[in-house]
């Protein structure tokens, strides 16, 4: 069965954003729109987002790291979501996983954010629906499309390609390959909700250089008499002892 | 697989073109449905982005949608003031009339009272010809405000420069050390790369003050206090050499390192490299007449003879008896001092920090070494086998330009990286055609006032890279010709020009008074200006006595933007600019191309959409100018129009008749078949239009590395008119082009010499090695009244963007915080989401802190330009922006006292380099029962007319409204 899902790289996600607006731009005239933002010149403005990059710090100066945590509906493979919804609007792919509005049949009752421990859900103020990721299932079987754009938006704009989108339950899929390799995990699975998307924690490079790696024989220095070599002038056994 | 049917129509056409949302210019797609734009994508066949995309650059639409464009030309109202906002509209032909009559009269009588400044700096090829044409000598774009200390600093060192002309190889990099990069800078190219290079496994190190944006993901961040970057630098310097982990065969093949420097101090030559003749040419290369002290001979010998290996250190006597020393012995003595505690003590990095990353550098370019298979030839026609590598890569842009002691720390960089033999090679810095250049370029400004004519275009260049005191552009007494005291002896190698005192020195009529300030796309009451305040007064001042009174001081602006703005509302006339959507463009070779480090890359912007109301590329706005206005270029022998439009400009145009030289370097020749250089193609568009809108020349493998003194590389871009001369390129260790402005402050040579009042400034700050000292603002602080420094930022969704009117960008970042190292806040009883008051000795703002374990504790910060006048970019008056927003630009000056009633640019004292980083300032918590809004705040601005009504409420839907 097929489970599609978006892996995501903390490691080297910029937090630049990009993921954010082309979600918006694609989606708010695709199936899923539109994303109505309120007061948009104005005080306070607030408009409808799938994806949202959250930027914080973690630990004390210095010892500080800035974390960027972008965040979109995880389509759970236990929605938690799905079984609250009285209309049934709500609802979870048997062929791909994605969970899903009908937005026919959706009466904003807010059921399903509540029971979303994620805050991935988003009540569109003007239509009155829920809102959330479709993991941009209007382009990834568009046939009109070149293959190479049938991906999600956000993934083909992420310029750190920190954006991985495939079939998490293939174990030899990319997304399933990255998540076995690189440690990825699945958020507050206390809640039981089983996650399809995952995130791959920050990995860090050290270079040890060793004491005896400054000293070589080829040092320039050496070339331009420079390298420490004591004056034949300074003291030695031979001042002091005759043998 | 069920698919979820669209329930909207499907794209029905593709356009290709280029971002223009920041300066980065990526490729893009733009999807159309029913004419109207659905979707901006990255273009996968474009050689910058590859197919990303920004958070900008995916936020287009909202650009194109946005109520605060222009859409007519505007006339101030008789009698208003300037910036009330009082406009009426009026026809381009109206605009034009005016402008011609009025450029005519200054061209007739005295062009330099017609001062030309653009914020934007990739349209240079065609703003700076249209000055030079024009005569005046007043014209600059806004590097003197960004970061001309980068490229001067590195070009007067390596020929070439970060950014635009030169990178980071992160392909091959090992080690990746990110020093005083902002945000996005640049964008997707080095995000691409980062990631790439963190997945091959590199390390990334990144030195600044705070940590957001890249630094985020960097293996290690290493906090720095801002402005001691140069002492961090040396001290790295002083450790690298020290420990003999510098590239030597490197240094002495492709530097000045072992060149013989004349050490007879009562010797006017003092100073400068010994020479075995004078050279007969005056040309803008180095003759190779520079001595060696050979170590298998034991004399002195002409550089790089067969056989012969130089000193680097130590001191020799010529056989004249002249004491001389190799350029490497001056600098070793030089950095001495400057030892890892010494640093530790400014910096705030701990010594064994400082020695860590020296041996890191070191270790990894001396034991990483790459070998590619590429042979090549080199200037002295030996033949390699190899391109070799040392995979230690750099990056750096305002942390370190931004202060009044970049320039030099900028030359300890380049200096830093050519120790460590990583120019122009596999896994280190690499050029970008037209890079590199001789040292200095040749381009030249006139170095006489008799350059500026009437009714003449200028004989010379408006900016150009002086060589020695003889290059300034200064009067018969020493005083400045421009406008900004750019070439002067205040700055003598402001090759960007200062547009930040501009207006300063326009309303004090210092050094003269001009007549018409054209600014293109430049918010100089807002954030582009220090002192934003003061400035917003000048702009309004008038005349209180003589003949001119009550008439505005600089009596004649002229704003051309796309959008209502802070600016626009203090123009007498504003010119409504189109998007990039609307137009044609170029980036051009003659300017800042997208080169790639393996070739030449230029590329065009072609419109996707009609122009919207009544607007107008700035392009053909000096297009039509330039004809009405008879400029040679732009005219016939008989007068005649000679252009239709800018795009007929662009295929046409040559930079003299027959040159084959244009803007464009692709498809030349009459039927496209050459490039660079080729007769106008007449179907040059239809072809750039057909190649995704780029020309990408792919140099052999064997020309792409060691450019400085690749034979091959020279003699082709020679063949090609890139450059003039073929010879090598020799990286300035030891720089005697400063060298030669430090003489003639000491009296000595046949130069021109500075005015008896900055003879102690240049004498002290063209130092021809680099060295330390605190910013000129810290000199005079008081440190202990002021004791942070404070710097901002741009983030990332709006770097070098235009967009605090765009819907979807300003929701990410909608006001701005005061970032204050959490223990520092705490100190002064400051809790998170406090109103505070921030303070310079220049002024003061109100604004809310916040506090961050990512920041430094001796320094503060903002999000730069975040902050808006009420009511400007036509967003509602009480929008978080103006009302919560704040900009720290009221903090900062624009001059410094200079000695009684005497100021000087708040610059560095070499480039002109605008110091916005130094400012020194205290924060305290606002008096109880302040108001919690942002001050200071400006009187409400109002839309103009003309201008679209917006909306309380957008939803979105790329297609017709029914
Ligand atoms: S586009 Fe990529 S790098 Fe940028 S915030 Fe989103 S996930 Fe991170
Ligand atoms: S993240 Fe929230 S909205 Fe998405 S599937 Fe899980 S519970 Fe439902
Ligand atoms: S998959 Fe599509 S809908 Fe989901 S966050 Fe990405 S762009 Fe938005």
């Amino acid at each position: 069965m097929t489970q599609l899902a978006l892996v995501i790289d903390l490691n080297v996600c910029v937090g630049c954003q990009a993921c954010v607006t082309s979600c918006k731009e694609w989606n708010t005239s695709g199936s899923a729109g539109p994303m109505v933002d309120q007061n948009p010149y104005g005080a306070d403005p607030t408009g409808t987002f799938f994806n949202r990059v959250q930027t914080f710090e973690v630990g004390e100066f210095p010892n500080t790291e800035t974390v960027h945590f972008p965040k979109s509906c995880l389509h759970c493979e236990d929605p938690p979501c799905v079984p609250v919804c009285p209309t049934g609007a709500s609802y979870k792919r048997k062929e791909d996983g994605i969970v899903l509005v009908n937005y026919d049949k959706c009466i904003g009752c807010k059921y399903c954010s509540w029971a979303c421990p994620y805050g991935a859900r988003e009540l569109d103020e003007q239509q009155q629906v829920m809102k959330k990721c479709t993991l941009c299932v209007d382009r990834i079987y568009d046939t009109s499309m070149a293959e190479a754009d049938r991906k999600p938006s956000c993934v083909l704009a992420c310029p750190t390609s920190a954006r991985l989108f495939g079939d998490v339950h293939d174990p030899e899929s990319a997304v399933s390959l990255a998540i076995r390799e690189s440690g990825g995990y699945p958020l507050m699975p206390e809640w039981g909700t089983h996650p399809a998307n995952h995130y791959l924690p920050r990995r860090k490079t050290r270079i040890k250089i060793h004491e005896d790696e400054l000293e070589r024989a080829d040092n320039p220095l050496k070339v331009d008499r420079q390298l420490p070599r004591p004056a034949t002038n300074e003291p030695t056994l031979d001042d002091f002892t005759t043998w | 697989m069920q698919a979820v049917k669209p329930s909207v129509p499907p794209l029905q056409e593709v356009k290709t073109t280029t971002c223009y949302m920041c300066a980065c210019r990526c490729g893009i797609r733009v999807h159309l449905r029913d004419g109207v734009v659905r979707y901006i994508d990255g273009n996968p066949d474009h050689p910058l982005n590859k197919g990303v995309i920004c958070a900008k650059g995916s936020s287009g639409i909202m650009k194109q949608y946005s109520p605060a464009r222009l859409l007519k030309p505007l006339k101030r109202k008789a009698g208003a003031d300037r910036g009330a906002g009082d406009f009426e509209e009026i026809e381009w032909e109206e605009a034009f009339a005016t402008l011609a009559e009025r450029l005519g009269k200054i061209r007739a009588t005295d062009p330099k009272k017609f001062a030309l400044f653009t914020g934007r700096d990739q349209m240079q090829a065609l703003t700076g010809m249209f000055a030079r044409q024009f005569g005046t000598p007043n014209y600059a774009a806004h590097g003197g405000f960004c970061s001309v200390n980068m490229a001067a600093g590195m070009i007067y060192t390596i020929g070439g420069s970060f950014w635009e002309f030169g990178g980071p190889d992160l392909d091959r990099a090992k080690l990746f050390v990110m020093i005083g990069t902002a945000e996005d800078h640049h964008s997707n190219p080095l995000k691409i790369a980062l990631s790439k290079f963190k997945r091959d496994g590199g390390r990334f190190i990144s030195i600044n003050p705070v940590r957001t944006g890249y630094s985020a993901i960097a293996d290690e961040w290493v906090p720095i206090r801002p402005g001691t970057d140069g002492a961090l630098l040396l001290a790295i310097i002083h450790e690298i050499i020290a420990t003999g982990l510098y590239d030597r065969e490197f240094l002495v093949q492709y530097s000045n390192a072992g060149q013989l420097v004349n050490m007879a101090e009562s010797n006017d030559e003092f100073g400068f490299f010994v020479r075995t003749e004078v050279p007969t040419e005056e040309a803008c290369y180095e003759p190779q007449d520079k001595l060696w002290w050979d170590r298998n001979t034991d004399r002195a010998v002409v550089t790089h003879q067969k056989g012969a290996d130089p000193y680097l250190l130590g001191e020799f006597t010529l056989s004249d008896g002249t004491p001389v020393k190799p350029a490497f012995q001056l600098l070793q003595e030089r950095v001495s001092d400057y030892t890892p505690e010494w640093a530790s003590q400014i910096t705030g990095i701990s010594a064994a920090t400082i020695r860590q990353l020296a041996h890191e550098m070191g270790v990894t370019a001396r034991d990483q070494k790459i070998e590619l298979p590429i042979a090549w030839t080199d200037s002295w026609d030996n033949e390699h086998d190899t391109v070799t590598g040392n995979p230690v890569a750099f990056h750096a842009m305002r942390g370190l330009a931004a202060h009044s002691n970049g320039f030099q720390t900028i030359r300890a960089l380049a200096i830093l990286m050519s120790l460590l033999g990583t120019i122009d090679r596999p896994g280190g810095f690499r050029h970008k055609a037209p890079f590199p250049r001789p040292i200095p370029p040749c381009a030249r400004t006139p170095n006489d006032p008799r350059a500026v004519q009437p009714n003449r275009p200028l004989d010379g260049m408006a900016l150009g890279w002086p060589s020695d005191p003889d290059d300034l552009f200064v009067n018969d007494d020493g005083s400045p010709v421009r406008i900004d005291k750019a070439f002067s002896w205040e700055y003598p190698l402001s090759v960007h020009g200062l547009m930040h005192n501009a207006i300063t020195n326009a309303w004090r009529g210092d050094p003269y008074k001009i007549d018409t300030l054209l600014i293109f796309m430049a918010n100089m009451s807002w954030n582009s200006t220090m002192n934003t305040a003061e400035v917003r007064q000048m702009l309004n001042d008038k005349e209180t006595e003589g003949p001119n009174t009550g008439e505005f001081k600089i009596p004649f602006l002229v704003v051309c933007d796309a959008f209502h703005s802070e600016m626009t509302a203090f123009a007498d006339l504003i010119l409504p600019d189109t998007t990039y959507l609307e137009r044609h463009d170029v980036m051009s070779m003659l300017d800042r191309p997208i080169s790639e480090f393996d070739g030449p890359v230029d590329s065009v912007r072609i419109p996707v959409v009609p122009v919207s109301g009544d607007c107008k590329p700035f392009q053909e706005v000096l297009i039509e100018l330039g004809t009405r206005l008879k400029l040679p270029a732009f005219v016939t022998k008989e007068g005649e129009r000679k252009f239709r439009d800018y795009p007929d400009f662009v295929v046409n145009w040559e930079t003299e008749p027959g040159s084959g030289i244009g803007f464009l370097a692709g498809w030349r020749g009459k039927g496209g078949e050459k490039f660079l250089r080729g007769e106008p193609n007449p179907n040059q568009w239809e072809m750039y239009e057909k190649n995704n809108c780029v020309f990408h020349y792919e140099l052999p493998k064997s020309y792409q590395y060691m450019r400085n003194w690749n034979k091959g590389y020279l003699e082709w871009s020679q063949r090609n008119r890139i450059t003039r001369y073929a010879e090598p390129i020799l990286i300035h260790i030891y720089s005697e082009v400063l060298q030669r402005f430090r003489g003639a402050a000491q009296g000595k040579g046949l130069t021109r010499k500075p005015p008896e009042h900055l003879r102690k400034r240049i004498d002290t700050y063209f130092d021809p090695l680099p060295f330390y000292y605190e910013p000129l603002e810290g000199q005079v602080t008081d440190r202990h009244k002021y004791p942070l420094a404070a710097v901002t930022q741009r983030p990332m969704a709006m770097y070098h963007s235009w967009d605090s009117q765009n819907a979807w960008l300003r929701q990410i970042h909608t006001h701005n915080y005061l970032y204050v190292n959490t223990r520092t806040a705490r100190q002064q009883g400051i809790e998170d989401g406090d109103w505070i008051w921030v303070e310079s000795q220049w002024g003061k703002v109100r604004c809310m802190a916040r506090h961050s374990e990512a920041v430094e504790p001796g320094t503060v910060w903002t999000w730069n330009a975040i902050g808006k006048a009420a009511g400007a970019w036509n967003l509602t008056p009480d929008a978080n922006e103006s009302q919560k927003g704040f900009l720290l630009n009221h903090l900062i000056s624009e001059e410094l006292p200079a000695g009684g009633s005497a100021r000087v640019s708040n610059s560095d004292p070499i480039t002109g380099q605008a110091a916005w980083y130094d400012v020194r300032v205290r924060i305290y918590k606002v008096g109880a029962g302040e108001t919690a809004v942002t001050s200071p705040q400006f009187a409400v601005m109002k839309p103009y007319p003309g201008m679209k009504t917006r909306s309380s409420i957008l939803a979105f839907l790329g297609m017709k409204q029914k």
